[in-house]
C-alpha cells in the first residue's frame, strides 16, 4: 500500500497575467491538522495562489489535489462540497441576515436543502448553528443583524460559517487584517485550537509576523511568484534570503515578548 | 440583389438615430451610473420641438437651425432635470434611479399630448434631401444617405471630444473611478451636469433628425427606449463604439427580419441578443459591471416570520375582507377582485425583487402570458374553467423559464434592461401575431363559468387565491430556499464559497415569480372577460414595481399593503382625471425622492423607534398585519 496522500498537495502551480508571472511553479503540501502560513511581501502572488486553491481563479498550469483528488479549476462551490472552507480578506457575509441565519444558510447548503421550498429555515439546524457560534465565541450575538457587527466579530462569524460543513481544510486569506492586535492573537489562537481538536488543516496568509510565528507549524515564503523558503518558524526566521526580501535584517521577531500574549 | 442593398442601406439609416440615442445613454451611464429611462422621453421632446420649430422657421437654414436648436433646448431641459431631480438620487440604489426617470417619462407622455395633441404629426422634408436616388430600379431616399454618413461622423466627433479635450479626459477618468476624480479636486456636480446635458443633447438630436423620416407621435419614447436598451445590452453599457456597432446590427436585423419573419420580426433581434448574452454577458464592447450597490440602508430589520398574534390579526383582516359582498355593491366587488389580483402580481414581483434582489422591469410579461394562456385554453381548446386556471399560468411559467434563464446571467441594471426588453418582445408578438393573438383587438369573450360568474363569487375566488399565493410565497421567504435566495442577493462571493449555485437559485426564483404572476394574469383574464397586449405592457410592469416600492422594498409584507393602496388609488385616480400618467409619474418621483422606504418600511422604523425609547418595549406593529385584501 502506498502512503496516504497529503490533505492538500499543490504541484507546479503557475499563473500569469499578460507578461507578468504572478505565480511560478509553486509546490507545497499540507497535512491534516497542520497549520501552514503563506507569507511574502505585497505583490508576491499570495492572493493569486490562494484563489487558485479553491477554484476562485484558474491556474495556467499545475495541479491542486485534495486527499489525492484533483480539484484544479473546479468551481468554488464544488471545492467547498469536498470539505474546503474559506474566509476572505475582506469579509463576505450576508449583511441583511442575523448572525445565526448566516450560519444557517451554510448549514442548509451543507444539508443539501437549498431547494427546499416549504420547510422552516429559522428552525433549520438551529442548535448546530448555536454550537458553531459558541465555538467561535459569538453565542451571545446570534440574533444580532450581521450588518451591525464590528469587524473583528465579522471575521469570527466567517470562521463559524467556514466550519459549517465540517471542513477538512480551512483557507484563510489574511484572517486578521484590519483587526486590533489583541483581537488578532485571540482569533488565531481560537483557529489553532479548533484546527488541532478537529484535525483540520489550515492554510493562511498573514502580514502580522507575531501571529505567524506564534501559530504556524510551518511557513512557506513567496516572493515574486516563486517559493523561496519553507520550514519551521525558526528556520524561516533565520533564513537570510527571507530576511532580505521580507522580514528585514536586524529585527528580532518574537511572539513571546508581547504583553498579554504569553502562554 | 439591388433590393437587398437598398434594404441594407435603409437599415444603416435607421441606425443613425438609434446610435445617437444609445450613445447618449451610454455616456450618461458611464459617468453617473444612472440608466436614464427618460432618454426616450428626451428623444421624443426633441422630435416635437423640432417639428414646431421647422414649421415656424423657413428655408434650409431654418430647418437645420431648428434641428440643432431643438436639441439644445432639450439639453437645457435635461440640465434642469439633472439639477432638480437626479442630484437628489445619485446615491440611491439603481432601481430607484430607473424608477424616478421612468416617472419622468410618464409625465412627459401626458405633457406632450397636452401641448401637441394626440395625433401623429408629419414633419417637413429636409431641404436639400427631398428626393430619392435611383439604384438599379430601387429608390433610396437621399435623406437616408445623409443619415448613413451622419452616424460615423458623430462617432468621430465623440471620439475627438473624449480623446482630445480636457473635458473628455475628465469624463473618461470619471467613467473609470469617479471617486478618484472627485478626490483630485474636480467639481463633480459640474461634470455630471455637463455629461447629462451632452447625453440628452444626443438623444434629442436623434429625435429631431427622425422627423423627415417618421411621423412624430406620443408613444415613440417607449419604442425607442426598448430598442436602445437592446442596443446597449448587445454593445455593452458605457461603450460608444459598442453603441455604434450594436445600433447598426439591430437596425440591420430589423431591416432583414421583416423579410424573414414578416409577422414577428423582433424574434431575430431577440435571438441575437440571447447569443451575445451567452457568449459575452457584458456586451460586445462592455466590461463586467462592478458589484451593484446594495438595497438602501443595510441596517434592515432582520426579517422574521409573523408571530402567532400577527397571524391571527392577518386572518382577521382576511375574514373581514371576505365579508365585503355582504354590504358592498357590484362595482366595489369588481374593484375588490382587481385589487386581490394585483396583490398576487405584486407579491410575485416582491419575491424576485426584494427577496432575490432582482428587480424585473418586465414582470407584466408573465402576468400577461398567464392571461393569454387562459384565453387560448378557454376560447380555443374550450376547457373547463378550473382546468384553465390550473394550466393557464403554465404559459407564464414557461415564459419565465426561457427568459429567466438568460436574465439571471446578469444582475443590476443589466437585469432590469433585459427583463424590460423581453417583456417588450412578448408584447410585440402579442401585438403583431394577429392570426393567433388577435393583435390589438385582443381575444374577447373569456368569461368565467356560472359558479364563479357573479361578482361576489368571483371576488371570493380572487380573494382566496390571493390569500393562498401570499401565504405560499411568504412561507417560501422563510424556507431554506428563501434563505438561499437572500444569500445570493447579499453576497454572491460568500454564497458561492458555501456551495450555493446562485444562478440556479435565481432562475428557480424567477420561474416561481413568473408562474405566480401568471396566476394573477389568469384571474385577470376572467375578471375582464378579455385579453389584450396591454396585459403584458410596460406600464403594467411598472405598476408592479411601484406597488412593491410603495409598500416598502425591504419589507416582507410591503407588497401586499403597497398593492392595496396603489391599486385603490389608481382606480380612483383614473376615474377622476384624464392626466393619470402625469399624476402617477409625479407620484413615483415623490416616493423615490421623499419616501424611499415605503409605507411598511416607515411603519417599521416608527415601531422601532418607539421600541427603543421606553424600556417596556411593545412588540406591537413591528410588522404590520398582513392580509390578502
Amino acid at each position: 500500500m502506498s502512503v496516504a496522500p497529503p490533505l492538500l498537495a499543490v504541484e507546479g502551480l503557475s499563473k500569469s497575467y499578460g507578461g507578468i508571472h504572478a505565480v511560478r511553479g509553486v509546490s507545497f503540501s499540507l497535512r491534516a491538522g497542520e497549520i501552514l502560513a503563506l507569507i511574502g511581501p505585497n505583490g508576491a502572488g499570495k492572493s493569486t495562489c490562494f484563489d487558485m486553491l479553491n477554484g476562485q481563479n484558474k491556474p495556467d498550469t499545475g495541479h491542486v489535489r485534495l486527499l489525492g483528488e484533483e480539484i484544479t479549476a473546479r468551481k468554488p462551490r464544488d471545492v467547498w462540497r469536498l470539505g474546503v472552507g474559506r474566509t476572505f480578506q475582506i469579509t463576505a457575509t450576508f449583511a441583511t441576515m442575523t448572525v445565526r441565519e448566516n450560519v444557517q444558510v451554510a448549514l442548509i447548503s451543507h444539508g443539501r436543502q437549498l431547494f427546499n421550498l416549504f420547510g422552516s429555515a429559522p428552525k433549520f439546524d438551529r442548535d448546530e448553528a448555536g454550537r458553531l457560534l459558541e465555538l467561535v465565541g459569538m453565542g451571545g450575538y446570534a440574533d444580532r443583524p450581521c450588518g451591525e457587527l464590528a469587524y473583528g466579530d465579522l471575521k469570527r462569524l466567517e470562521l463559524a460559517v467556514a466550519l459549517a460543513n465540517q471542513p477538512k481544510l480551512l483557507l484563510m486569506d489574511e484572517p486578521t487584517a484590519g483587526m486590533a492586535p489583541r483581537e488578532r492573537v485571540d482569533l488565531m489562537r481560537l483557529t489553532a485550537q479548533i484546527a488541532r481538536e478537529k484535525s483540520i488543516g489550515v492554510l493562511f496568509t498573514e502580514h502580522d509576523m507575531d501571529v505567524v510565528f506564534e501559530h504556524a507549524d510551518r511557513i512557506i515564503v513567496l516572493n515574486r511568484g516563486t517559493l523561496i523558503a519553507e520550514g519551521s518558524p525558526a528556520e524561516v526566521r533565520g533564513n537570510p534570503q527571507v530576511q532580505a526580501v521580507y522580514l528585514g535584517e536586524g529585527l528580532v521577531y518574537d511572539a513571546r515578548h508581547r504583553e498579554g500574549t504569553s502562554a | 440583389m439591388a433590393f437587398y442593398v437598398v434594404q441594407f442601406l435603409t437599415g444603416l439609416a435607421s441606425a443613425a438615430s438609434l446610435f445617437l440615442v444609445a450613445s447618449g445613454l451610454s455616456i450618461i451611464f458611464g459617468v453617473t451610473r444612472i440608466v436614464n429611462f427618460a432618454h426616450g422621453a428626451f428623444y421624443m421632446i426633441g422630435a416635437y420641438i423640432a417639428f414646431t420649430l421647422t414649421e415656424r422657421l423657413s428655408g434650409a437654414f431654418g430647418f437645420w437651425g431648428s434641428i440643432v436648436l431643438a436639441a439644445l433646448a432639450v439639453a437645457m431641459i435635461g440640465i434642469i432635470v439633472e439639477m432638480v431631480l437626479l442630484r437628489r438620487i445619485y446615491h440611491a440604489p439603481e432601481l430607484f434611479q430607473l424608477l424616478a426617470t421612468f416617472g419622468l417619462t410618464l409625465m412627459v407622455e401626458d405633457l406632450v399630448v397636452l401641448v401637441w395633441g394626440p395625433d401623429d404629426l408629419v414633419g417637413r422634408r429636409a431641404p436639400g434631401f427631398k428626393g430619392a436616388i435611383d439604384f438599379f430600379g430601387q429608390n433610396i431616399p437621399s435623406y437616408d444617405l445623409f443619415l448613413i454618413v451622419l452616424g460615423p461622423v458623430v462617432l468621430g466627433i465623440l471620439w475627438l471630444l473624449f480623446q482630445r479635450t480636457r473635458w473628455g479626459v475628465l469624463v473618461r477618468a470619471a467613467t473609470q473611478d469617479r471617486d478618484m476624480v472627485a478626490a483630485l479636486g474636480v467639481n463633480q456636480k459640474w461634470l455630471f451636469t455637463s455629461v447629462f446635458a451632452v447625453g440628452v443633447f444626443l438623444a434629442a438630436l436623434g429625435g429631431a433628425l427622425q422627423i423627415p423620416r417618421d411621423a412624430v407621435h406620443h408613444a415613440m419614447d417607449l419604442r425607442i427606449i426598448v430598442e436602445v436598451f437592446v442596443v446597449v445590452v448587445i454593445g455593452g453599457l458605457g461603450s460608444i463604439i459598442g453603441a455604434f456597432v450594436a445600433a447598426v446590427l439591430v437596425s440591420e436585423l430589423n431591416a432583414f427580419g421583416i423579410l424573414i419573419f414578416p409577422k414577428i420580426s423582433i424574434i431575430l433581434v431577440f435571438l441575437v441578443m440571447a447569443v451575445v448574452l451567452i457568449v459575452r454577458p457584458w456586451g460586445l464592447f462592455g466590461k463586467p459591471e462592478a458589484p451593484a450597490r446594495k438595497t438602501p440602508g443595510l441596517t434592515v430589520n432582520p426579517w422574521r416570520p409573523l408571530t402567532s398574534n400577527e397571524r391571527l390579526a392577518a386572518l382577521a383582516a382576511l375574514v373581514i375582507a371576505a365579508t365585503l359582498p355582504l354590504f358592498a355593491g357590484n362595482y366595489a366587488l369588481t374593484v375588490g377582485s382587481e385589487i386581490a389580483i394585483f396583490v398576487i402580481f405584486a407579491v410575485s414581483l416582491h419575491f424576485l425583487m426584494s427577496v432575490g434582489g432582482l428587480a424585473s422591469f418586465g414582470h407584466a410579461a408573465y402576468f400577461g402570458l398567464g392571461a393569454y394562456g387562459i384565453a387560448f385554453l378557454a376560447k380555443m381548446a374550450g376547457l373547463p374553467m378550473v382546468v384553465c386556471l390550473l394550466l393557464g399560468p403554465l404559459l407564464g411559467c414557461m415564459g419565465a423559464a426561457v427568459f429567466g434563464f438568460f436574465a439571471v446571467q446578469l444582475s443590476g441594471v443589466y437585469f432590469a434592461m433585459l427583463t424590460l426588453a423581453f417583456a417588450q418582445i412578448v408584447w410585440s408578438i402579442a401585438f403583431q401575431w394577429v392570426s393567433v393573438t388577435g393583435g390589438d383587438n385582443g381575444i374577447l369573450g373569456v368569461w368565467p363559468e356560472k359558479w364563479a360568474a357573479s361578482p361576489s363569487h368571483f371576488y371570493w375566488l380572487a380573494l382566496g387565491v390571493a390569500a393562498l399565493v401570499t401565504i405560499a410565497l411568504r412561507a417560501m421567504v422563510f424556507s431554506p430556499f428563501g434563505y438561499a435566495l437572500r444569500a445570493t442577493r447579499d453576497s454572491l462571493l460568500r454564497s458561492e464559497a458555501i456551495g450555493i449555485d446562485a444562478k440556479r437559485i435565481q432562475w428557480t426564483a424567477f420561474v416561481i415569480a413568473g408562474t405566480t404572476a401568471g396566476i394573477g394574469g389568469a384571474l385577470f383574464a376572467y375578471l375582464k372577460g378579455s385579453v389584450f397586449p396591454d396585459n403584458l405592457g410596460i406600464s403594467l410592469s411598472v405598476d408592479a414595481l411601484v406597488m412593491v416600492l410603495l409598500g416598502g422594498v425591504e419589507t416582507v409584507s410591503g407588497a401586499v399593503i403597497g398593492a392595496i393602496v396603489y391599486k385603490a388609488l389608481n382606480i380612483w385616480l383614473v376615474s377622476q382625471t384624464d392626466l393619470s400618467k402625469l399624476v402617477l409619474g409625479g407620484f413615483i418621483m415623490l416616493i423615490v425622492v421623499v419616501f424611499p422606504k415605503g409605507i411598511v418600511g416607515m411603519l417599521e422604523t416608527l415601531a422601532q423607534r418607539r421600541k427603543k425609547a421606553p424600556p417596556p418595549a411593545s412588540p406591537l406593529l413591528a410588522k404590520p398585519i398582513e392580509s390578502a385584501e
